[in-house]
């Protein structure tokens, strides 16, 4: 029995945090695919929302409210730091949309700790965040299935829009032929903005259970998720949506299997292992695992 | 009149003095003021210029975004003050120290050359493959290099000190050698930017395709505008350490490449000049701001510590600049002394 407690364990440690970079990747992947910018801002979405919950910790509102607005802050941000910021630099060059998102991310950052605190603050999370459940004689807190769930949910959601409706079809026609899209009488605003606001509703999404792993907020929050969407989505090939999803899984894998079974001494040196991997990995196979078409 | 004639046909020359004049009167003006803060003011200045003109070596002839430098300048600093410190002070500091590195004690000068060394070798190797890589892939790979030489020197304790402060370091850089370093390696980059290999990576950067087609080996001139960066960055850095006397791995990290990337986009990437006037401004501004932050706290005007004011607006007036003026205030273009006058008159047609 011990022997299936723990594998049933690690598939769930797997799939939960897997689900969590999978929707990051996502997010991250977007963009990348419409304009091929690698959004550096893209971990301070994290971020706004942890200290949106902590500003909101005072109130007596319901927990799912502030989780809303929580998610409705991430999404709101990130949609205006593409009003105020990409968009006018957008038609100069890709070196300066990225050196731009670069400075997004240290405004964000240096905003937080001016007008909140540059110290760790405690984010509220809900009661249903701390239920531990016993299966197979194994603990598996309750948040970790709740996050597999709405991960799924979230995927299968936005599957389903870019399937199924005419700005899901121009999005994917953007993110394939972005110039023929807007030749065809897309507007390229609307796309971009609608990419950037989804972007936003899955880091903001992503950053509810993030912060139920860590308890707390800090300015500098935002890099752990970051480099977590950059690898999954080099695993997965910058430009598959799909790629993306299986690199946050296949990452997750990886960085389970690591601290099981690597030794304590190479453990520490997990983050360069993982990196190197990246270098190779865009070296040798920049398409990714995932080949389309 | 002949000497000026000259001095007007050969643009290398005409830049690096035009450069070097003020940087020169202000280096003296300050040594001579013997104002202590003003002297270091000035020295972490000439120290950040060595950065950013190692940066616009690669960055603003290739095109290519890199974070990587910056870790090299966290080789460059541990790399030398290995060989530099006293053994006493090993002892203390780094008390896991390979026996074999316990007993090495050169001069400071010995010792910035032998780091600057290690970090130009490690950059010639690992970064080879890297260079046929643009656009996302550089960029990201080039933050990966960044991450895995900070993570190493964070774990790798023996040589490091870990995430701990390592302390005891003699202060050897002062302004004098520091600016002098700083001009050395202004002149060699505006000299590099007009050589052979220097027009062959600019070419590569405006038109991949047609620079390849007429002959010019894209990998090559990019390797070597990589290493001289990562050779100035560790130079930089163990002039680094032996300023600040201890210092931690965060120190270089993401918080210096955004200070670097901001000095050489405001100044314009695509010219020396561009990070002469760019690493001017931006201390400036910082040390303004910085003594504004200061006094903000001093008065206790917001209730509480004002932190992060200097960077928050220098991010806005780098994304100010992207959008406003995004060739940086000196648009590509190189100072030029004003000698026109002088020698207008004899030019022939």
């Amino acid at each position: 029995m011990g022997n299936v407690g723990a594998i049933l364990q690690f598939t769930i440690d797997v799939l939960s945090l897997g689900s969590l970079y999978a929707l990051m990747a996502l997010g991250l992947v977007i963009i990348y695919g419409i304009l091929r910018l690698v959004n550096f801002a893209y971990g301070e979405l994290i971020m706004v929302a942890g200290y949106t919950l902590f500003l909101l910790h005072p109130t007596p509102l319901p927990w799912l409210i502030m989780g809303l607005l929580a998610v409705s802050v991430s999404v709101a941000t990130a949609y205006l730091t593409e009003r105020i910021a990409f968009r006018p630099v957008r038609e100069q060059s890709l070196t300066a949309m990225l050196i731009t998102s670069f400075a997004v991310s240290t405004m964000l950052q240096n905003a937080a700790m001016l007008f909140v605190s540059p110290r760790a603050k405690v984010v509220p999370l809900p009661e249903l965040f701390t239920v531990q459940l016993t299966i197979a004689e194994r603990i598996v807190p309750l948040r970790n299935l709740i996050a597999i769930g709405v991960s799924v949910a979230l995927l299968a959601l936005f599957a389903l829009l870019l399937k199924r409706t005419i700005l899901g079809i121009a999005l994917r026609a953007a993110a394939d032929r972005f110039t023929m899209t807007r030749m065809l009488g897309i507007p390229a605003n609307l796309i971009i903005g609608t990419a950037f606001a989804i972007s936003g509703l899955l880091a903001g999404t992503v950053a509810l259970f993030w912060f139920g792993r860590t308890g707390s907020v800090t300015p500098e929050i935002g890099l752990w998720p970051l480099l977590v969407a950059f690898v999954s989505t080099v695993i997965g090939g910058m430009r598959s949506l799909l790629g993306a999803v299986v690199g946050g899984y296949v990452l997750a894998l990886i960085q389970m299997a690591f601290s099981n079974f690597l030794p304590p001494a190479l453990l520490e040196f997990r983050v360069a292992f993982v990196f190197t991997l990246v270098i190779f990995i865009l070296l040798f196979r920049p398409e990714g695992l995932i080949r389309e078409r | 009149m002949n000497a000026l004639r000259q001095l007007e046909k050969s643009a290398v020359l005409n830049t690096s003095i035009a450069l070097l004049i003020p940087l020169i009167v202000l280096a003296g003006l300050v040594e001579l003021s013997g104002d202590l803060l003003l002297e270091r003011i000035v020295t972490v200045m000439f120290i950040h210029l060595i950065l950013v003109t190692g940066l616009q070596i690669f960055m603003g002839n290739s095109g290519i975004v890199s974070f990587a430098h910056i870790g090299f300048m966290g080789i460059g600093a541990y790399a030398t003050v290995l060989f530099s410190l006293d053994p006493e002070v090993k002892a203390m500091t780094l008390r896991h120290l390979y026996e074999f590195l316990k007993p090495v004690h050169l001069p400071f000068w010995g010792a910035l050359l032998i780091g600057t060394g290690i970090g130009t070798v490690v950059a010639a190797i690992i970064s080879y493959p890297l260079m046929r890589l643009h656009d996302a892939a550089a960029v990201i790979t080039s933050f990966a290099v960044l991450v895995v030489i900070h993570d190493i020197i964070v774990h790798w304790s023996e040589v490091t000190n870990g995430p701990r402060t390592l302390f005891g370091v003699e202060r050897e850089t002062f302004l004098w050698n520091a600016s002098l370093c700083a001009m050395v390696g202004l002149v060699f980059a505006v000299w590099f930017r007009e050589s052979k290999a220097g027009m062959q990576l600019r070419a590569s950067r405006d038109d991949r395709m047609a620079a390849q087609a007429v002959g010019v080996n894209m990998l090559a001139v990019r390797w070597l505008g990589f290493v001289l960066m990562c050779g100035y960055a560790a130079f930089a850095g163990g002039l680094f350490a032996h300023f600040i006397t201890s210092f931690q791995p965060g120190q270089f990290y993401l918080a210096e490449v955004f200070v670097v990337l901001a000095m050489l986009v405001i100044g314009g990437p695509g010219s020396v000049s561009g990070a002469v006037v760019g690493t001017v401004l931006v201390t400036l501004l910082r040390e303004g701001l910085r003594a504004g932050e200061a006094q903000m706290n001093l008065m206790q005007l917001f209730g509480g510590q004002v932190v992060g004011l200097t960077e928050f607006l220098l991010a806005i007036s780098m994304i100010a600049i992207l959008i406003l003026r995004p060739g940086g205030l000196m648009q590509g273009r190189e100072l030029r002394l004003p000698l026109g006058s002088v020698t207008a008159a004899r030019r022939p047609l």
